[in-house]
């Protein structure tokens, strides 16, 4: 399952046994992109796995030898605090060698290619490009052309964000105590999440029920439109759209406020911050209407006073920091999942 | 007509005449003499032949006028590591094309005489079909002064148009087609309300959000017909649209039309066959349904591929007559510029070598005749390139024997490694076509023959 190396290194308490080493469906992973290809089983597992990782970072010397000898390179065409640093720690913590590389000062600012810098790091022998970049579908072209890497997207675009959904998931279900029927709102600039779409994803295979809130120009309306009709077969039949955040938030288990963008009232989506704020601010009063015991969540970084107020954002509702928390932990799991897998060619057949 | 012994004879053998020019549709066969249709028509006995005469038996095959081709990509000057009119006109024989008008977005741009006449040149040395460069609309393609267009007609220019560009501002558009009504040549623009499409790289719609690409509504497309319409019908100049894509610009054009509005119009093979879930990637792949995103670069296109409603509606309009022809819009790029994320790709599909394949399969349908399809590629675009165009549409003899021969039944799959183009960005790569070009002449001239043949 591991080199025997590695084996001999789990002498010393390495992870807990508890995690599993394959997609249940006994499918191997190579790259991680988005969760439209992720079963409700593989999803599971993957918190399971979390769970597990989440031990290791609750002991006093967070530091397990389980990807000694891999190396991870993050490669970021945009800027970011906390998922950058979460895939950091998650690979150090695993003692993975993980090297960042900005865009700045790099081959990158020479006109380098995205898919030259790919090829450059295959070439180097890295084992995981975590990637994060403006262009919807950039992981995409690395994982058609780099058969050497695993990689796994840390955001693309408007298109997808998987690593963030699995965490929401995973911290839904420490929370809630599961994910089956369980009433999400996702409120605010749903369009230009991608967040919220890999959310989507993750939350419906996972058997959750999603309500979208929003203004409707922030709402991603095509998506939930599969050709002209919703067939039941479309895979987000069941989602719900209201844009009155009064009526959408009741009986609600988790309200989960998106980021505005200051641009986006430039950009003519909305008349002004006020009026947002008015119609789509979650606060004390609109939460009264959930479930009691409702969770807040945020992706982060907030704006406090626009998408949620600052009562909300840190009152007894909030598993905002818990979010940041989990999320180390579930990138340690797909790190995990995807370095410790057994051969290259079995590799080779996953696709 | 028997004629002495002359070794430029051709005769092909018991081919289906399709000649829509002369509303013939018949097996028969065609004399080609010194360049020039001696005959088109029942079969000749073997005393009507001149000495000599070379036969080429078609039996199976439609022999029609050689395609006429309103709108491609040549690239030369400028861009000659996407294609050059040497590549360019060879890919454009091999799709039977023996006469394209090629785009004024070169560098430098064809705004004056001497462009026009490098290209002119340049495609008398190294090309091997006829090619007609159509002048910009402005200086520079730059949008804001009307080009010497009077001195491009003289050096010979079939058309205007800034495209790649809308003539953007109304006004100057309304002046274009103004000044032009004496020079009796058409304004094709590329119709696209920038403004309406902010970043957009594909059609917007499902599939567009599915991947999380910025999208082109087809009202970016519509608004500006309708605005161009109105300024045709306002100045009564000669308003080309060129690559229509969408259901509602046929509703537009066609009640212009009933108006009486002077508009010509033209719609790209792929438009009438791909759709934006090509970019997907699914199509072509075993399962045809799942597996990774593929963000196929090779289907981003301007205008971009639509639904399966707008295919319908152009098949239709180009089945009656709303739509006057087909153009490729042939635009080759280097490999480069498409292996990149979708949003940096550049836009444009390498056509020639394809067209036929990919618009037999609407004749294999049943959605239109053969003979309708080859008025659209022969005597549609003669039209609107006017009255000295008419011996180029048509087998009539006398007429420059300018003549495509293909097997309409042939199956193959494309492998752009065979292309002549340089530009082998197409989605159709592996695809299986019905229908393959087998020969093609110019003036009497093999300037193509299918290795298959």
């Amino acid at each position: 399952m591991v080199s025997p190396e590695a084996a001999e290194i789990r002498a010393t308490p390495p992870i807990p046994e508890a995690i599993p080493d394959f997609a249940p469906d006994g499918k191997l992973r190579r790259n991680v992109l988005d969760l439209d290809d992720f079963s409700a089983a593989e999803i599971l597992s993957v918190l399971d796995g979390t769970a597990a990782m989440g031990e290791v970072l609750r002991r006093d010397i967070k530091k397990v030898p389980t990807l000694r000898g891999r190396v991870v390179v993050t490669l970021f065409y945009e800027p970011s605090t906390r998922t950058r640093i979460s895939f950091e720690e998650a690979g150090k913590v695993l003692s993975a060698d993980v090297i960042n590389m900005s865009t700045s000062g790099s081959s990158v600012e020479k006109g380098e290619s995205l898919l030259n810098t790919g090829l450059t790091l295959q070439a180097m022998g890295v084992d995981v490009i975590v990637i994060r970049h403006p262009h919807s579908g950039a992981p995409y072209l690395l994982a058609r052309h780099l058969p050497r890497v695993c990689v796994i997207n840390a955001g693309d675009g408007l298109h997808a964000h998987p690593t963030q959904a699995l965490l929401d998931l995973y911290t839904i279900r420490e929370k809630v105590g599961r994910l089956q029927n369980v009433k999400v709102v996702i409120v605010g600039d749903v369009l230009h999440s991608r967040v919220a779409r890999s959310a989507l994803w993750g939350l419906t295979q996972a058997g959750a029920r999603v309500t979208l809130c929003g203004p409707t120009t922030l709402l991603p309306l095509d998506l939930l439109n599969c050709g002209d009709e919703r067939d039941e077969g479309h895979p987000f039949a069941q989602v719900e759209v209201n844009t009155d955040l009064d009526r959408a938030i009741e009986d609600a288990d988790v309200v989960m406020a998106l980021r505005l963008q200051s641009e986006r009232q430039s950009g003519g989506f909305l008349p002004s911050l006020r009026e947002y704020i008015r119609r789509w601010q979650v606060t004390e009063s609109r939460l009264e209407r959930a479930k009691p015991g409702a969770l807040v969540m945020h992706p982060g970084p907030m704006n406090e006073g626009v998408e949620i107020s600052t009562g909300i954002a840190h009152g007894g509702h909030s598993v905002i920091e818990e979010q940041v928390t989990n999320g180390v932990a579930v990138r340690m799991a797909l790190l995990y999942r995807l370095c410790a897998q057994p051969s290259a060619e079995k590799l080779e057949t996953a696709g | 007509m028997l004629t002495s012994a002359d070794p430029d004879s051709i005769l092909i053998q018991g081919p289906r005449i399709v000649d829509p020019g002369r509303g013939m549709d018949a097996i028969g066969d065609i004399l080609i003499t010194g360049g020039k249709i001696v005959s088109a028509g029942p079969r000749l006995s073997p005393a009507d032949l001149p000495e000599g005469c070379r036969p080429i038996p078609a039996n199976g095959m439609v022999a029609a006028p050689g395609f006429i081709d309103l709108h491609c990509h040549l690239r030369e000057p400028g861009y000659e590591y996407k294609e050059t009119i040497a590549t360019g006109t060879r890919a454009a024989a091999r799709g039977g094309f023996t006469s394209i008008c090629c785009m004024p977005n070169t560098d430098p741009p064809l705004d004056n005489e001497a462009a026009v006449a490098l290209v002119q040149q340049r495609a008398r040395a190294e090309g091997v079909v006829r090619v007609f460069p159509i002048g910009c609309v402005t200086k520079g393609r730059r949008g804001k002064e009307l080009a010497e267009l009077e001195e491009l007609a003289a050096a010979g220019v079939v058309a205007y148009s800034d495209d790649g560009d809308p003539v953007y501002d109304p006004n100057l558009m309304r002046l274009a087609l103004t000044y032009t009504l004496d020079l009796g040549l058409p304004i094709s623009n590329h119709c696209q309300e920038h403004r309406l499409c902010p970043g957009g790289v594909m059609a917007e719609g499902w599939a567009a959000t599915r991947l999380g690409l910025p999208g082109i509504p087809a009202a970016a497309e519509e608004a500006m017909i309708a605005r161009d319409l109105a300024l045709a019908e306002l100045t009564g100049g000669w308003l080309h649209l060129a690559h229509l894509s969408t259901a509602g610009a046929v509703a537009l054009v066609r009640q212009a039309r009933e108006r009486g509005v002077s508009v010509t119009t033209e719609v790209c093979p792929h438009h009438l066959s791909l759709t934006d879930d090509w970019a997907l990637g699914y199509q072509g792949t075993p399962d045809g349904g799942s597996g990774p995103l593929n963000y196929d670069t090779s289907t981003k296109v301007y205008p971009p591929l639509r639904g399966r409603q707008d295919v319908d509606a152009l098949i239709e309009g180009l089945a009656d007559g709303v739509i006057d022809c087909i153009a490729t819009d042939h635009a080759p790029h280097e490999a480069a510029s498409k292996q990149v994320t979708y949003q940096e790709a550049a836009f444009g599909i390498s056509v020639f070598e394809t067209a036929l394949g990919s618009l037999m399969a609407l004749v294999h349908r049943g959605q239109i005749s053969l003979s309708t399809l080859v008025d659209r590629l022969t005597v549609g675009p003669a039209r609107v390139l006017g009255p000295s165009f008419e011996e180029l549409a048509t087998l009539h003899p006398g007429s420059p024997a300018d003549v495509v021969l293909f097997d309409p039944d042939l199956d193959w799959v494309v492998d752009t490694g065979e292309f002549a183009s340089k530009g082998r960005n197409t989605p159709l790569e592996g695809v299986a076509l019905k229908g393959r070009v087998v020969t093609t002449f110019v003036e009497g001239k093999v300037v193509h023959q299918d290795s298959l043949y």
